[in-house]
């Protein structure tokens, strides 16, 4: 069984240069007809589309927040120029302590859950990157079968509850702490450690544990970054776990079900009772409260965001299998 | 040549000993998948049982088909059925084709910057969770959101879009063209740049055109892509999406809301009658595995890899 992953970033270079120089390529090639105004227009428009798209309503939603609530009555709600700004609503949302809780739940879940998932991963991996190791088809076959095959909802709460999971830490993080995809991934990558530093390195007398530490990781620092990226947005984002193992608890809630509750509840959010088309001054909740809440969620991922990103570019393969 | 002649037993004893380490550090991984994936495999059975919580698994007692013809008598069920299969032609028809179109588009931009910058943006959606989506969502098209603020302030009216279950199919299929299109163009823009650029030199020093440059020389070479692509989609019919649909469920109501995967958990876990919610999710895993095999003899008919190698 062969696995298609589709490669793109650092490879291209000793792989496809040509490609490579596509890519970093400035000019139009001499052969390439020159572009039509119509085109070009068309092009633009299309692409500053899809940029509004997605930033205004971050835009609306960060002004908002940050609006006392006499440009929210102004505005009639949600508000588009900022027009007298204030931090109250963040000043408020820190000293409640539900939010305060969530906040530090979903820092703990977030960096317990990403080590425990890296180091799993990492290890995993490197251990079955040697391609004539003992037991690694047996094994490689064990964790592939897993993307198509599972036992489901139910069986998989069974057994976590069983195991006594219900209302713990763990039930957050360990049933979905290894993702297959991702150790895939990793595999590919460490596969390709130029053999020669590897072997160079066992006849210094390293043990794999060494080679691991202090050639394969470091020489894979950029898939790294990402994977604990790709891991730590899904702690982050954590939702359908908390529902299922403590709905009750809300002392134990991270951000992400507090928004959903906290907006939910004060907003007409799909299911609540202000459903409707109230006007912002009868919701439970002040709306740049909610927003702060919202913004809550977002800056972590926005902080993060731009140092991984450029990985995706340089060092990350995408895997094309879906897990 | 003492080696060579070593009887195959010794042999994978020495391989043992020699790879002993790297067992060891796929351990933690298999333990996991072990109790996480596999127990609940063998946990499948309650879907042939009357589960009761307190006697677990082994003391539940035995119902036979039971539940499945409960299942299959149930119109919620049904329902729930429609609805998935609905929203998978929906998604195959209006999410699928997005990511190539903005691939090839992002792929004539020369600037480096510009293209560098576009992605950045795009991608970014894919990290928010959905509650966070569905959020923003609720504030830009809600009833109290910016576009019916914006249309009461003019008197125009105002317009349900997140409430209203006749276009729910198109409400949740942009919400995933808004968080996902994005950055399914990753897979590809690496499958463009993988693309000989002699090739359209070759072309168009022959007279092609730039359509003709992109229907014979661009597309050809995303065909492998693509269809990979689309096995996995054809075999992930019944998964549409799980978070999104539980989110919105009460706004819009069950009967449009529920996929098979929340009709799982609705009326497994949130009702305790697991057994009949096993029996949902066994139904929807092998018909599932039906389709992933279906799908890749589709793309073996069509001379393409699919999933594995024939």
């Amino acid at each position: 069984m062969t696995l298609t992953v589709v490669r793109t970033g650092e490879d291209e270079k000793t792989v496809a240069p040509q490609a490579f120089r596509r890519k970093r390529r400035h000019a139009r090639p001499p052969w390439e007809e020159p572009p039509t105004a119509a085109g070009e227009a068309a092009k633009g428009v299309t692409l500053g589309g899809v940029l509004l798209v997605v930033l205004v309503p971050l835009w609306i939603i960060v002004v908002t927040s940050l609006s006392t609530q006499g440009a929210v009555n102004r505005a009639g709600g949600l508000v588009l120029w900022p027009d007298g700004l204030t931090f109250d609503a963040y000043r408020v949302m820190l000293e409640d302590s539900t939010v305060r809780t969530a906040l530090l739940v979903s820092f703990g879940i977030t960096a317990v859950g990403t080590l425990v998932s890296m180091v799993v991963s990492v290890l995993c991996a490197y251990g079955l990157s040697r391609s004539r190791s003992f037991g690694h088809r047996f094994l490689l076959t064990l964790l592939i079968i897993t993307m198509f095959v599972n036992g489901g909802l139910i069986p998989t709460f069974l057994v976590v509850t069983g195991l006594g999971g219900y209302g713990q830490w763990w039930a957050l993080i360990l049933p979905s702490a290894v993702s297959v995809f991702n150790i895939l991934i990793l595999r590919a990558f460490y596969s390709s450690t130029s053999a020669d530093l590897v072997e160079a390195a066992r006849i210094d007398g390293a043990g794999e544990w060494r080679i691991l530490w202090s050639i394969v990781l470091p020489t894979s620092r950029a898939v790294t970054a990402v994977m604990a990226l790709f891991y730590g947005v899904g702690y982050w984002n954590s939702f359908f776990n908390v529902l299922v193992y403590m709905p009750t608890e809300s002392e134990k809630w991270p951000l992400q079900y507090v928004l959903y509750t906290y907006v939910s509840r004060g907003n007409g959010m799909p299911g609540s009772v202000n459903q409707g088309f109230g006007d912002a001054l009868s919701q439970t909740a002040p709306l740049s409260l909610q927003m702060a809440v919202v913004v809550l969620t977002l800056v972590p991922l926005l902080v993060v965001y731009p140092f991984v990103q450029k990985h995706f570019r340089t060092g990350v393969l995408t895997g094309a299998i879906k897990g | 040549m003492t080696s060579a002649l070593r009887p195959a037993r010794r042999n994978w004893r020495v391989r043992l000993r020699r790879d002993r380490s790297l067992l060891l550090m796929t351990v933690p991984a298999v333990v996991l998948l072990l109790l996480f994936n596999y127990v609940p495999l063998f946990g499948l059975v309650t879907a042939f049982q009357e589960y009761d919580p307190l006697s677990g698994v082994s003391g539940s007692p035995w119902a036979g088909l039971y539940q499945f013809e409960r299942l299959f008598g149930d119109p919620l069920f049904w329902g729930a059925v429609r609805n998935t299969l609905y929203l998978s032609f929906v998604q195959l028809v209006l999410f699928f084709p997005v990511p190539i179109a903005l691939a090839l588009l992002l792929n004539t931009v020369l600037s480096e910057r510009v293209r560098n910058f576009v992605q950045s943006v795009v991608y970014l959606p894919h990290f928010f969770s959905w509650v966070l989506a569905v959020t923003i969502f609720q504030q830009m098209l809600g009833g109290a959101g910016a576009l019916n603020q914006f249309l009461r302030a003019n008197d125009i009216g105002t317009w349900a879009v997140m409430t209203n279950p006749d276009t729910f199919a198109l409400l949740v299929t942009s919400q995933l063209v808004w968080k996902e299109a994005g950055w399914g163009i990753i897979v590809f823009l690496a499958a463009l740049a993988a693309i000989n650029t002699d090739l359209y030199e070759a072309a168009a020093a022959d007279g092609a055109g730039r359509w003709r440059r992109l229907w014979h020389i661009t597309l050809p070479g995303l065909r492998g892509v693509i269809v990979l692509l689309l096995v996995l989609r054809l075999g992930n019919s019944l998964t549409v999406g799980f978070e999104q649909f539980l989110i919105q469920r009460d706004a819009v109501g069950h009967d449009t809301a529920d996929v098979l995967d929340t009709f799982s958990f609705y009326f497994g876990i949130a009702t305790n009658d697991y057994s009949y919610g096993a029996a949902a999710g066994l139904f929807k895993g092998v018909i599932s595995l039906l389709l992933i095999w279906g799908a890749n003899k589709l793309a073996h008919a069509f001379g393409e890899d699919g999933l594995y190698r024939k």
